[in-house]
């Protein structure tokens, strides 16, 4: 292992990162609290509680996730596609480098920037409202595992893109509706039965599930079933990453 | 001792169908400065890329000191410093930066001495702290320089890396190879600056249509192939050959005072002595006389366009 190399890719994002940390850190953060002034505080205080829980409470882990899921995929992406971009991907591709030493550094920088973000929104939550954690390790568990494997799907879409406007293609057509429409403003035990059934083939919905439990207890569906979905989908990036490894698809001609 | 690069029948054909290189075979020896000329679109490029491991040949192996570039990857290129051809750096980064961010990815331990002594010889010292996209292009290409000298190669490899660089970069950059040259690192440059190559290099290859078409010792390359030519300045102008000398290769040049004799070194007889006495039978009169030996670059044009 070139742990040298990692660290130095790793240490290189970050601090892209701190470059840019008002697009990095501050606007997630405040479009996050635009969220709970109009959903949790104006809209909200027409509800009423769901599930036994204020609505404010009920959608903080559905907006962490969201942002979670939206910032690895545009962290991860974006980091390998500009150098790919500018052509300074020369440089790591002619190291004494791994594929999985190149895909740890990238991928651990921008799964650490979504949980950061992440948890930044978390504490801007507790300004709004009253949070309780029921089961903290899962909660953490279910934060690192989401990060790291949209990063890897970030990563995947920045090698996979052509162009600027397929590398947000992805993020904004397929993974912020699904995010939405998975349950991040309402528990799906709201939707029609027929819907119910059809919203149980978006992804997201197992993600926010599992997550919204570890803080409340409640889940729509089987917390071990969100798990094990999670690891499904970093199964399915592990394969796709592992592809591209063998056939050095868009990095190497 | 295995040759520092050992190119065996190495192919390429690009996914659009194109056949960048055919089976090209070339050793290049530990130590040397190699040049590697052609036209545009020859394969220079590619056949680097190769090498340094940025594209996969189709065909053929290479080996970097007797190591593998695919099964033995990491001790090949932890040997190599790839100056590109494009210029190609980050924005934002400052040049120090970028330098040990370059020798970390190359699993090296920090060492900001070395670090500041590449930016020292490369005049980028007083610059350490800016942005890159600050610098002018000449001093982006010596920042791509500082970048594959920060690991310490033993092979260095500079595709055109005086394209678009003012004569006194040039000559500072010539500097610092002829220093690397002589603390050992094998230098494979590719340049269409013929000068350069006539100047620096050991060996010439020269490859065009992806072929190599010849290698050979540069000083035996230009008395081999060198055609000399003979220039006779006349006393008095005249307006044609005399016919007594009609059966030499001879042109009149000048305002009609001058003679060029094109003859080959390396054939037995040069025919200077006929000549010279030809000549003074024909009545001319000698004013002054010298020669010329072909440049480089005349012999390559002449190679390339032979067919
Ligand atoms: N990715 C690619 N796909 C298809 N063809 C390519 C690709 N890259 C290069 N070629 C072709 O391969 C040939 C060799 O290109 P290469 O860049 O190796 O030339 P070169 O000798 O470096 O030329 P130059 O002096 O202009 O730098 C050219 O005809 C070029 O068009
Ligand atoms: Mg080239």
């Amino acid at each position: 292992m070139n742990y040298r190399a990692i660290l130095a890719i790793y240490q290189f994002e970050m601090n892209r990162t701190k470059r840019t940390i008002f697009q990095s850190v501050v606007s997630p953060v405040i479009s996050t609290a635009l969220y709970f002034v109009v959903f949790g505080a104006a809209i909200g205080s027409q509800i009423s509680e769901v599930e036994g829980i204020s609505y404010g409470a009920f959608i903080v882990p559905g907006l962490t996730m969201l942002s979670i899921l939206t910032q690895s995929i545009s962290n991860a992406s974006f980091g390998i596609y500009f150098p790919r971009f500018t052509g300074t991907i020369y440089e790591v591709m002619s190291a004494p480098v791994s594929f999985i030493e190149i895909v740890i550094g990238y991928v651990g920088a921008a799964a650490t920037k979504a949980v950061l973000v992440g948890s930044i929104i978390l504490i801007t939550a507790t300004f709004f409202v009253d949070l309780r954690i029921e089961h903290p390790v899962w909660m953490v568990a279910f934060l690192l595992l989401t990060a790291i494997t949209f990063s890897l799907f970030g990563f995947i879409i920045g090698i996979w893109s052509a162009n600027f406007e397929q590398l947000q293609f992805v993020p904004l057509l397929v993974v912020t509706p699904l995010a939405f429409l998975g349950g991040s403003f309402y528990s799906i035990n709201m939707l029609p039965e027929f819907w119910q059934k059809v919203t149980l083939l978006n992804p997201a919905v197992y993600l926010i599930s599992g997550f919204r439990w570890s803080f409340y207890g409640q889940a729509d569906v089987n917390v071990l079933l969100s798990f094990g979905m999670t690891f499904v989908f970093l199964g399915i990036c592990l394969v796709l990453i592992r592809r591209i490894f063998k056939s050095g698809y868009r990095l190497r001609a | 001792m295995a040759p520092a690069i050992a190119i065996k029948d190495l192919s390429k054909t690009y996914e659009t169908g194109f056949e960048a290189l055919k089976r090209v075979n070339l050793d290049i020896e530990r130590g040397e400065l190699f040049a590697l000329l052609g036209p545009n679109g020859a394969g220079k490029t590619t056949l680097i890329s190769i090498v340094c491991g940025l594209i996969k040949a189709t065909g053929g192996t290479v080996k970097v000191e007797g190591h593998d570039i695919v099964t033995d990857y990491r001790a090949a290129r932890s040997l190599i410093g790839l100056v590109p051809q494009e210029l190609t750096t980050e924005a934002f980064e400052t040049v120090r930066a970028t330098v040990s961010f370059s020798r970390g990815l190359f699993g090296l331990k920090k060492d900001p001495a070395h670090v500041e002594n590449v930016l020292r010889q490369l005049s980028l010292w007083d610059k350490r702290d800016n942005k890159i996209i600050t610098l002018s292009g000449g001093m982006k290409r010596r920042v791509l320089i500082a970048k594959a000298l920060a690991h310490e190669p033993r092979v260095l490899f500079l595709d055109e890396p005086t394209a678009g660089v003012d004569v006194e970069l040039r000559r500072d950059m010539w500097e610092i190879v002829r220093g690397l040259r002589e603390s050992g690192v094998t230098i494979i440059l590719t340049t269409h600056y013929i000068e350069e190559a006539e100047e620096m290099a050991d060996r010439v290859g020269v490859i065009n249509n992806g072929e190599i078409i010849l290698v050979e010792e540069k000083s035996e390359l230009m008395q081999k192939l060198g055609r000399k030519r003979l220039i006779l300045q006349l006393g008095s102008t005249i307006s044609a050959i005399p016919d007594g000398l009609a059966s030499y290769d001879l042109e009149l040049s000048g305002q009609g005072d001058e003679l060029v004799y094109t003859y080959d070194t390396h054939g037995g007889r040069t025919g200077i002595t006929n000549l010279m006495n030809d000549l003074r039978d024909s009545g001319l009169r000698l004013k002054d006389l010298q020669t010329k030996q072909d440049s480089l670059e005349k012999i390559f044009v002449d190679l390339v366009h032979k067919d």
